[in-house]
């Protein structure tokens, strides 16, 4: 099997040193406020598989906000002004509140090198940079009801021309159960390879949750609402039969159009099997014990 | 191929030319296409030619579907003298694009094959729509053209139906815009429509489809 399990090696372990610290001076180089030295550490969720280039990441994205080809958002998404940036949690919370990006950029951000699957069978290979969403979560305290976590996306059909076609309910919606939400994989991403998240990858700040299929891992947040029942999420809206709530990655439950068996990695010529949980088994199995995930797709 | 030349009709030295240069048109979309997939242009090279040649199966298709109306409203006759061509590249970019599949999505994987046929309605319908395409593409030359006679004419109206499930098969296998597919699906249903508007406009006198004009018959 090529894909090595996410086992608790720091990449630093793994990268050839020189490489290594040219890649964080290259981050703090770039990213200069945002990212402190002591801030970027090394996380033993990272895989030490070949990372997808920056040209790869940045200009084959699924964003419908932006067009549905996957060259439009790299091409449409220089539109979107993402400063100044608020992100409003409320619900089932103790202390709801407003986040203003500055402040979020002030969480400990650390390097994340995730897999990511695509519903569509290809996967890639992405060094984000962020904070766990438990962290922001903890601090608004949910309440005994906030069973699932609402998120939301930018609607600003100004700046992002694919909202003025209904391809989807616009704005955007996303869900997670709260267990899912306070996962440590769980990870609010405000960067890649060190530098500011682009906005073809969902500036300035989206979710990441690298067990499930892509279109789970909502981009440019503005709203995380906590609740007590299960949230409408987009694509669930525009085709239940396809899209279920939990969209795990799951090689033995076939896209009812495609099988989810294979992937493509990006930039490889053979397709290698897909895994159960995209490789995160170890972390997030348990989450699901007792469940029937043909049922739960 | 040389076709015959009759009396009347343009120098085949003009003709020769002609086909030449549309020849090396529709060659230009594999080019680039090859091009880009080299270059690094396109991300996903494989996925980039899966669909890049799909898209040319059909579009040869409904431009095989053109010339009719085309020579019928502009009057050259020497349009006609493409539609083989045309089609033949229908065929030769659907090779392309089924090879593609086979070879590169599906590493001649035959079990995983059988079963995307039978369970994936797109790929029915695909393959379905390129299995209608073999006999037509086989009977192009003028020695089945003589052979089939009559019988011809009424094989290649097989081009309706396959170019038809060749829309279908586009607006299943997309995830949410269908803009692409309503485009092509607008362009064949004026192309089925002119010809049902003619027919119904010349009641009496349904159009030859005799292979004693060489095939080239109104269709
Ligand atoms: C007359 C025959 C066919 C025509 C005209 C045709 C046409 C097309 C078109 C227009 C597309 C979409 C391109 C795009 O997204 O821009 C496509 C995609 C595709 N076709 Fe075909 N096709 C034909 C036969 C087949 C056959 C026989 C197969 C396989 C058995 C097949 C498999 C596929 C696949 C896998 C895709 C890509 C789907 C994706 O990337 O999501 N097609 N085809």
């Amino acid at each position: 099997m090529l894909i090595k399990k996410p086992d608790a090696i720091r990449p630093s372990e793994l990268t050839p040193e020189p490489v290594y610290l040219n890649r964080r001076q290259f981050m703090l180089g770039s990213a200069g406020v945002l990212l402190s030295a002591e801030a970027l550490a090394a996380s033993p969720f990272s895989t030490r598989e070949k990372e997808n280039s920056w040209q790869e990441i940045t200009h084959y994205n699924n964003y419908y906000e932006f067009g549905t080809d996957k060259s439009d958002p790299g091409e449409n998404a220089g539109s979107l002004k993402v400063r100044p940036w608020q992100i409003a949690v409320d619900g089932e919370v103790a202390h709801p509140r407003h986040y203003g990006i500055e402040e979020l950029l002030r969480f400990a951000q650390e390097e994340r090198i995730y897999r990511l699957r695509c519903v569509e069978g290809w996967s890639m290979v992405i060094p984000w940079t962020g904070f766990p969403l438990a962290s922001l979560l903890k601090q608004v305290q949910p309440t005994a009801r906030a069973r699932y976590v609402a998120f939301e996306t930018l609607l600003r059909p100004s700046e992002m021309p694919g909202q003025r076609e209904h391809t989807l309910a616009w704005p955007y919606r996303e869900g997670l159960r709260i267990d899912e939400a306070m996962n440590p994989l769980t990870l609010l991403a405000t960067g890649l390879y060190g530098k500011p998240l682009p906005n073809q990858n969902g500036a300035p700040i989206r979710l990441v949750v690298p067990w499930k299929y892509g279109f789970k891992s909502i981009k440019s947040i503005v709203r995380i609402h906590l609740m007590e029942t299960l949230p409408a999420t987009s694509w669930n809206l525009a085709n239940p039969a396809e899209y279920g709530f939990y969209s795990n990655v799951n090689p033995a439950v076939d896209h009812p159009r495609w099988s989810q068996a294979t992937e493509r990695r990006i930039g490889e010529f053979f397709k290698r099997p897909t895994l159960p949980f995209n490789g995160y088994a170890e972390q997030v199995a348990a989450l699901y014990r007792g469940m029937d995930l043909r049922k739960n797709y | 191929m040389t076709p015959s030349i009759r009396p009347g009709l343009t120098p085949s030295s003009h003709i020769t030319g002609f086909k030449r240069a549309v020849f090396a048109l529709c060659l230009l979309p594999l080019a680039r296409a090859l091009w880009l997939a080299a270059s690094g242009d396109a991300i996903n090279p494989i996925e980039f030619l899966t669909r890049s040649t799909g898209t040319w199966t059909l579009s040869w298709l409904l431009l095989t579907l053109a010339i009719t109306p085309l020579r019928t409203l502009t009057g050259l006759s020497i349009l006609i003298r493409l539609r083989r061509m045309l089609g033949l590249f229908a065929f030769f970019y659907g090779v392309l694009h089924l090879t593609l599949y086979l070879w590169l999505d599906k590493f001649f994987d035959w079990p995983a094959i059988g079963h995307d046929i039978v369970k994936r309605p797109f790929i029915t319908m695909g393959m379905a729509a390129w299995l209608l395409m073999l006999p037509l593409a086989v009977t192009s030359t003028q020695g089945w053209i003589k052979r089939l006679k009559r019988r011809w004419g009424l094989l290649h109206r097989l081009i309706y139906p396959l170019t038809v499930m060749a829309v279908v098969h586009y607006f299943w296998l997309v995830k949410k815009d269908l803009t692409q597919p309503l485009i092509y699906g607008t362009v064949l249903a004026v192309l089925l429509l002119w010809r049902v508007a003619r027919r119904v406009a010349t009641r009496a006198r349904p159009a030859p489809l005799t292979a004693s004009d060489g095939g080239r018959g109104t269709r």
